[in-house]
């Protein structure tokens, strides 16, 4: 076992670090930022795409680059580390991630060359309110044949569902089964309610009356598999993704620890506080083994189940480390911790919505849980 | 990044699981496996298989018995061994004082112990911490003042781990009682059957003999027997205690307590249904097992990472978590055990099964983990000062 990047990963990571670390350089730019619709900057989203990133996961005949779940980790973790509000995993691993093992070769020609080349931003509409974390839709059912199909119900929250160009949107199958569908933005029957969610970004309430939509790929046939491993690929981006921000968010308390003065000294000569420090820095090397690892299994093995549940391993132990960094890093930095002026509370609220996307940390400890007892020691390397 | 092994290293697992599971001989790992204690005979009797096929001290210079292995091959070395219910090579020999006098003593002080050191020929005790120098090491007080060429030792060490078994005792002793508190500590080289030495064993809360006090009245010690230079044994030490750190976290014997624990917990149940039948019993093990996942991932990116001889900064993390799962697996067993719990003395005609008998002592035994080594309250200021630079 291997974790370490060569020389073109860490050129990878330099390169996206800086554009976002220029981007974004204050927490008051982020602010500015998000208070305009799309909640995000598109001139940043077409940075990314000139360099590359937004292309990294597709096939080179479909207009990507050829790169693999390494590549997307470095991006996500970049996005994190800055929590840089565009939408990376949703449209560009999600999103892109659904067609890229959907759809026809036209689709995927469409789609994937347009979000690698910034033009097309996709949102995935999967969630439904009632549904919690189920990965089988039951709100918005399909009704057709053939490539004749129209969509009617609801989804919601779908995140950047209101800019997107282009919806993805998961529903029942008339016999049983899911099916994946593209929507234009100018579908007929096509409601889309925006709003802002508390980390920054927005998401819409999508609404579907009898609107004509496409079938990604095979018309009809179940996609379910599909879409368990799409998930799973970007909730492990998503894991990458928190990591960027658990650092900077323990990097930016030990700072504070550092340079604030109470009682004529600094913080950190009180052990209560640097010992809680210490213990943060334990959970932010935990969760990155584990991340890093789920990573190597979506790049390496072949096995859906092993990397689904990889990808379960990995988002249950961000989950925990999350919820303890980040509420331990607002906790020392004080009053200050809970003002919108200050960085730190942003990120205790954007690893809030990472927690409860795609599954929080007790709803995968669950599934864990079903299968504990039917191996005796856990083998990481899966065999 | 990679997830699998080269293909060498695959070889090299498969050459140590082979060895392990077959040449050590049953009765050890069947001990190991019940969780018993084991005699010396069994502890010396695994070294000496070991040493026998030049794998019991890896880690030392390749002229003295060691192997040229990367730090990746040690660690499957190690992890091999433990899955495999096969005893470490003792660490106050293997681990402690064999590396200090191959890095630092003498050429006739390494080949009059080195090869007996290794293969447990001479069992070494350690003789660090006294009644008022435990975190605060550099406290320590027995003294040693050269009279001629000898060293006359007076003083008390206590912790003695397994000292009833010992033929000779590493210590540090104060040589130079001006100096500051550092500066003035020698590492002294002491014969266990010399006059005036006396051990004296401690009785541990689960009724076991584990360690001991030795004291020293008036212990007349060669003035060859110094390891090194005089008033440098702090920086011996300090050398000793990294390579400590090291290997502290036995992940591999974890994992495998955790799995044979869960294959006891699928009878425990009333009328020996599954306790995993329970939801909270469940998910309690399914994220004690993920977390041991998360440790394990992170020895391998620690031991990935330390190829240039540098230790990666996240190795703190081994031992303060290491000890951690290594008790919540101790405090698994209890609670699987039931009211089984208190039978800790019912022996063999006891209905109660025998891994329910020695659940409690081991966890009793264990608080100590995280204690010994450095205790995790000193790890936690490693990190806090040596990692994150919060100084106070």
């Amino acid at each position: 076992m291997d974790f370490v990047y060569d020389t073109e990963q860490e050129a990878l990571k330099d390169a996206i670090g800086a554009l976002l670390g220029k981007a974004y350089d204050s927490s008051e730019t982020r602010r500015e930022v998000t208070k305009t619709d799309p909640g995000w900057s598109e001139g940043t989203w077409q940075q990314l795409a000139e360099t590359g990133a937004l292309g990294l996961p597709f096939d080179e005949a479909d207009g990507g680059f050829g790169a693999g779940p390494v590549e997307v980790a470095i991006v996500a973790e970049e996005i994190g580390r800055v929590i840089a509000p565009e939408p990376y995993v949703e449209s560009v691993v999600l999103a892109g991630g659904l067609v890229q093992v959907l759809g026809t070769d036209e689709q995927r020609a469409r789609i994937l060359g347009g979000i690698a080349e910034g033009t097309i931003v996709p949102a995935v509409a999967h969630t439904e309110v009632g549904g919690r974390y189920s990965e089988q839709p039951s709100a918005v059912t399909a009704s057709g044949s053939g490539d004749s199909w129209t969509l009617s119900g609801t989804k919601e929250p779908v995140i950047t569902g209101e800019r997107a160009d282009l919806l993805i949107v998961t529903a029942a199958l008339p016999d049983s089964g899911t099916g994946v569908f593209v929507v234009e933005p100018d579908a007929t029957g096509l409601t889309r309610t925006g709003y802002r969610t508390m980390d920054g970004g927005r998401a819409a309430k999508v609404t579907f009356a009898d609107t004509p939509a496409t079938p990604l790929g095979h018309a009809g046939a179940d996609a379910s598999a599909a879409v368990s491993l799409a998930v799973a690929k970007a909730q492990v981006a998503y894991c990458h993704e928190a990591l960027g921000a658990m650092e900077t968010a323990l990097s930016t308390t030990v700072e504070y620890l550092k340079t604030r003065k109470q009682f004529g000294v600094p913080l950190m000569t009180f052990q209560a506080l640097t010992f809680r420090a210490a213990d943060m820095y334990v959970q932010v090397e935990l969760a990155r083994s584990i991340v890093m690892w789920a990573t190597l299994v979506l790049a390496d093995s072949e096995d859906a189940t092993f990397q689904i549940e990889a990808a379960q391993r990995a988002k249950l132990k961000v989950s925990k480390a999350a919820r303890h960094v980040s509420q331990e890093a607002v906790q020392l930095h004080g009053g200050i911790g809970v003002t919108a002026e200050y960085s730190i509370g942003h990120y205790m609220s954007r690893l809030t919505v990472i927690d409860h996307v795609l599954g929080d940390g007790a709803h995968h400890l669950q599934s864990l849980a079903d299968s504990v007892d039917d191996h005796a020691e856990y083998d990481p390397f899966g065999e | 990044m990679k997830l699998r092994l080269s293909e060498e290293d695959a070889a090299f697992r498969e050459e140590m699981r082979e060895f392990f599971t077959t040449q050590v001989p049953q009765h050890i790992r069947d001990t190991v496996a019940a969780r018993r204690e084991l005699s010396k005979e069994q502890i010396v009797e695994a070294q000496q298989v070991m040493n026998a096929a030049g794998i019991a001290v890896p880690g030392w210079p390749v002229e003295w018995g060691g192997k040229d292995w990367t730090p990746l091959q040690r660690h499957i070395w190690h992890e091999e061994m433990q899955l495999a219910n096969v005893p470490p090579p003792l660490a106050f020999n293997a681990g402690m004082i064999g590396p200090v006098i191959a890095n630092f003593a003498s050429q006739e002080m390494k080949e009059r112990f080195l090869p007996k050191t290794a293969n447990l020929d001479i069992w070494w005790s350690q003789g660090f911490s006294e009644p008022d120098a435990g975190s605060d090491l550099a406290g320590l007080k027995t003294k040693a003042v050269l009279e001629g060429d000898e060293w006359i030792v007076n003083g008390q060490k206590t912790w003695t781990t397994l000292g009833q078994y010992g033929d000779w005792i590493f210590t540090l002793v104060r040589t130079d009682p001006e100096a500051k508190k550092q500066a003035g500590i020698s590492m002294l080289l002491i014969d266990m059957a010399s006059e005036g030495l006396t051990v004296r064993p401690i009785e541990l809360i689960d009724g076991g003999h584990e360690v001991n006090e030795v004291f020293f009245d008036n212990v007349r010690v060669p003035a060859e027997n110094l390891v090194g230079e005089v008033n440098k044994g702090w920086d011996y030490a300090k050398f000793l205690l990294g390579n400590e750190r090291v290997g502290v976290a036995p992940v591999g014997a974890t994992k495998r307590n955790l799995a044979a624990a869960k294959d006891v917990a699928k009878t425990a149940g009333p009328g020996g249904s599954s306790l995993f039948d329970d939801a909270v019993f469940a998910a309690r093990v399914a994220d004690l097992e993920n977390e041991i996942l998360a440790l394990e991932l992170t020895e391998m990116r620690v031991v990935a990472n330390s190829a240039d001889g540098k230790p990666h900064p996240a190795s703190s993390v081994m031992k303060l978590r290491g000890t951690e799962l290594q008790q919540a697996v101790t405090e698994l067993y209890v609670d699987i055990a039931g009211t089984s719990v208190i039978a800790s003395g019912a022996g063999a005609d006891s209905d109660i099964e025998d891994w329910a008998q020695v659940s409690a002592p081991v966890y009793l035994n264990m608080r100590k983990a995280s204690i010994y080594g450095g205790s995790n309250e000193v790890q936690r200021q490693i990190i806090a000062g040596g990692i994150l630079g919060l100084r106070g």
